[in-house]
């Protein structure tokens, strides 16, 4: 599980996060939520090892230090971030990265055939085409293919946690749903934890939420129930920021 | 080269192979360039006179031309101590022991079949391909198209090829010329009949054997109207070579409505400069296109060159230049629009690492007879360290009218935060600047045979295992 104690993040001296507290439990879903500029990337990129964030407090997933490890190796033990800035990497063919990924994250090979089925059934849920394949990753992709795509990385990692990050930003309601599909086979098949970072309430209401965070001004104002989604949609971020 | 400058470089080599050439290997060898040399080399390829004449008169340019006064240093290069002539009998077989293990490993890497190995790190003199380039002989013969060593080509084909030898590249274009045109030896002779189509790419890789990889080599290639074919030289793999000075001229002859494409990928061992004129003439309607991979040498200087020549001509460059370890690639390429109508593209890229140099030079001339013409040029530089460096020198010379001349260049380096995204999905730093450079130097990389293709990305994946350390 991910545990977070009095968490303080600088970015070029300047705090951003202070007196995080969180833990997110194996198989359990956390909503974060909150207004632009309220530090809610900078702790996705924070929990992933982002270097050019200075973090201070405790950090740890499944009992390890992730203070002590470089982002390849966060990676291996199970995090994964889906992030809200997609990179374009011009001239990686999709397909020769997505093997890379598999056989950087799985111990047991596949052979060609297999791995081709693997990614099939995946491409499958997310209503992927094959031609996609053999494009550049991310290159002149759209907002939502390439979110689409940090979610066909996902299912090929197979990863313990899931931080999404703004997932929802630029996507149709289809493609909402396919993205919570993906999160939702990984909760069921693998009982990955969740943490959904997002201003809107739409894809929350496709997946079963354990705990909603506020977070304001760098630090977690409110913690709550799925009900406190509706509350906040209801009534928006200022009045919970005042109160 | 001078013996100071030998020591220099064994000691170099010594720091990055764990090994050496011995010095007394070469202070057994005859040295120096003078007319004796130059009949010697001449008879004993049983020369006509006007070759031989060729050969004194190339020297006597060679001695009045001066150095280069541009580009990299070349002070280094001393000719008193280059061995201009070697007979068949005089090449020393090397043992396998002796070749420098980072070769070896890196042959163990890329798959390279141990007859291969033999031939590049010079163990063998001869490489034996007669099962691969027989077939590809027979159906060559089958179209009529000549592919020979030069020297055959002067003995069976004496009129082609006075008919088109050196009218390209005279002898006093440049000092490296002149040079190559006095002592060349080897290379390839291609002559491809109108209209005739050649599907599979002609590689020199499986020609060299007699003359191995000569360090004076001379090609000579003509494409007859209508024909088309593509010529592949080099190989991805490292050359290990004695010599220390490659100076090979390279005239392509591009018909009217032919179309011909020169791949070369140079790999050789850190102690070579690689100096290397390349020329094309088109004809009405030709295409010409070169793609260059310059990935090894000391320093290279290379700038292939399309004459354009009647209307309707195209010529293009694709090009990769790869300085690592105070390597300087010193490359780029000069488009000649000498008639209207004419059309050119270059698209250089370069990747400097661990202290290596690149630099593009370039030349596009738009003669003031050549009105309607089109050009572009795109250079894009990857830097992935602050002890490397790149350089752009393009030149312009636009006198026609209705040019339409585009030139965009890029230096970028390696952007942290796509390190960052691709860690942060398992990858570790060196597989991850792996496939930021390989996704660089795709557009070239697609258009290699494929075989050169993998190898190139193998080759890339090694040395970015090396450059992380």
């Amino acid at each position: 599980m991910l545990k977070i104690k009095n968490l303080q993040v600088k970015l070029k001296k300047k705090l951003v996060l202070d007196k995080i507290d969180l833990a997110v439990k194996n198989g359990e879903t956390h909503v974060l939520m909150g207004q632009n500029g309220a530090g809610k990337s900078t702790l996705a990129q924070s929990i992933m090892g982002n270097p050019n964030y200075k973090v201070q407090g405790e950090l740890t997933f499944a009992g390890q230090d992730l203070l002590q490890l470089d982002p390849q190796q966060r990676s291996a033990l199970g995090i994964f971030l889906s992030f809200q800035q997609v990179l374009e990497i011009p001239g990686v063919k999709i397909y020769d990265y997505l093997k890379l990924l598999y056989k950087k994250s799985h111990p047991q090979k596949l052979t060609p055939l297999k791995f081709k089925a693997f990614l099939k059934e995946k491409m499958t849920l997310l209503e992927f085409k094959e031609e996609f394949l053999t494009r550049s990753l991310n290159h002149g992709f759209s907002g939502g293919e390439k979110k689409k795509l940090e979610i066909l990385q996902m299912l090929i990692i197979e990863p313990k946690l899931i931080i999404l990050d703004e997932i929802d930003s630029g996507l149709d309601i289809d493609a909402i749903q396919a993205v919570a599909r993906a999160v939702n086979f990984m909760k069921q098949e693998h009982n990955s934890a969740v943490l959904v970072i997002t201003h809107y309430s739409r894809i929350l209401s496709f997946l079963k939420i354990d705990q909603v965070h506020l977070l304001s001004h760098g630090q977690i104002i409110k913690t709550g129930g799925s009900d406190l989604v509706a509350q906040i949609e209801e009534q928006g971020f200022a009045k919970f920021i005042k109160g | 080269m001078k013996k100071v400058a030998l020591k220099q470089l064994n000691d170099a080599y010594q720091e990055r192979f764990g090994f050496a050439m011995p010095e007394n290997s070469l202070l057994s060898l005859d040295f120096g360039l003078s007319a004796e040399v130059i009949e010697q080399i001449s008879s004993s390829k049983k020369e006509p006179s006007w070759m031989k004449e060729y050969r004194l008169s190339s020297l006597a340019t060679f001695l009045k031309i001066k150095m280069p006064s541009w580009g990299p240093s070349l002070e280094e290069i001393d000719f008193a101590q280059i061995r201009y002539f070697i007979k068949d009998t005089d090449i020393e077989k090397r043992s396998w022991d002796e070749v420098p293990d980072e070769i070896k490993q890196t042959f163990d890497r890329l798959g390279v079949p141990q007859a291969e190995r033999d031939f590049l790190s010079g163990v063998k003199a001869q490489y034996n391909s007669e099962v691969a380039y027989s077939s590809l002989q027979a159906e060559l013969d089958e179209q009529g198209v000549i592919f020979c060593s030069m020297e055959e080509a002067l003995q069976k084909h004496s009129e082609l090829f006075r008919k088109y030898f050196a009218t390209l590249v005279p002898a006093a274009d440049n000092k490296f010329a002149a040079l190559n045109s006095a002592a060349w030896s080897g290379g390839s002779f291609v002559y491809i009949p109108p209209n005739t189509h050649v599907k599979r790419p002609l590689q020199s890789y499986f020609r060299i054997n007699a003359a191995r990889m000569g360090q004076f080599e001379r090609t000579l290639i003509i494409a007859d109207e209508g024909s088309s074919a593509h010529y592949v030289e080099g190989c991805t793999a490292p050359v290990y070579s004695e010599y220390s000075l490659h100076a090979a001229v390279v005239e392509v002859f591009v018909l009217s409505k032919a179309r011909f494409r020169y791949t070369t990928i140079q790999n050789w061992s850190g102690n070579i400069y690689n100096l290397v004129t390349k020329r094309a003439k088109v004809m009405a309607d030709g295409v010409m296109e070169w793609v260059d991979g310059n990935l090894g040498a000391k320093m290279s200087m290379e700038y292939p060159s399309c004459y354009l020549v009647e209307e309707g001509a195209y010529g293009e460059m694709l090009s990769i230049a790869y300085a690592k370890n105070s390597q300087i690639q010193d490359t780029g390429a000069k488009m000649l629009h000498l008639a209207k109508n004419t059309s050119s593209k270059i698209i250089a890229k370069s990747v400097s690492v661990a202290g290596g140099a690149s630099n593009y030079r370039g030349l596009v001339y738009i003669a003031k007879a050549a009105s309607d013409c089109k050009s572009k040029v795109e250079c894009d530089a990857l830097i992935l360290d602050d002890q490397s460096s790149t350089s752009t020198f393009p030149d312009m010379k636009i006198s026609g009218e209705n040019a339409i001349v585009e030139h965009e260049a890029s230096v970028s380096e390696i952007e942290e935060d796509k390190l960052f995204y691709l860690m942060s999905r398992g990858l570790d730093k060196a597989e991850a600047l792996t496939l930021l450079v390989a996704g660089f130097i795709e557009p070239i990389v697609k258009e290699l045979p494929l075989e050169y293709a993998v190898e190139l990305n193998r080759l890339i994946e090694l040395e970015m295992e090396g450059s992380v350390g």
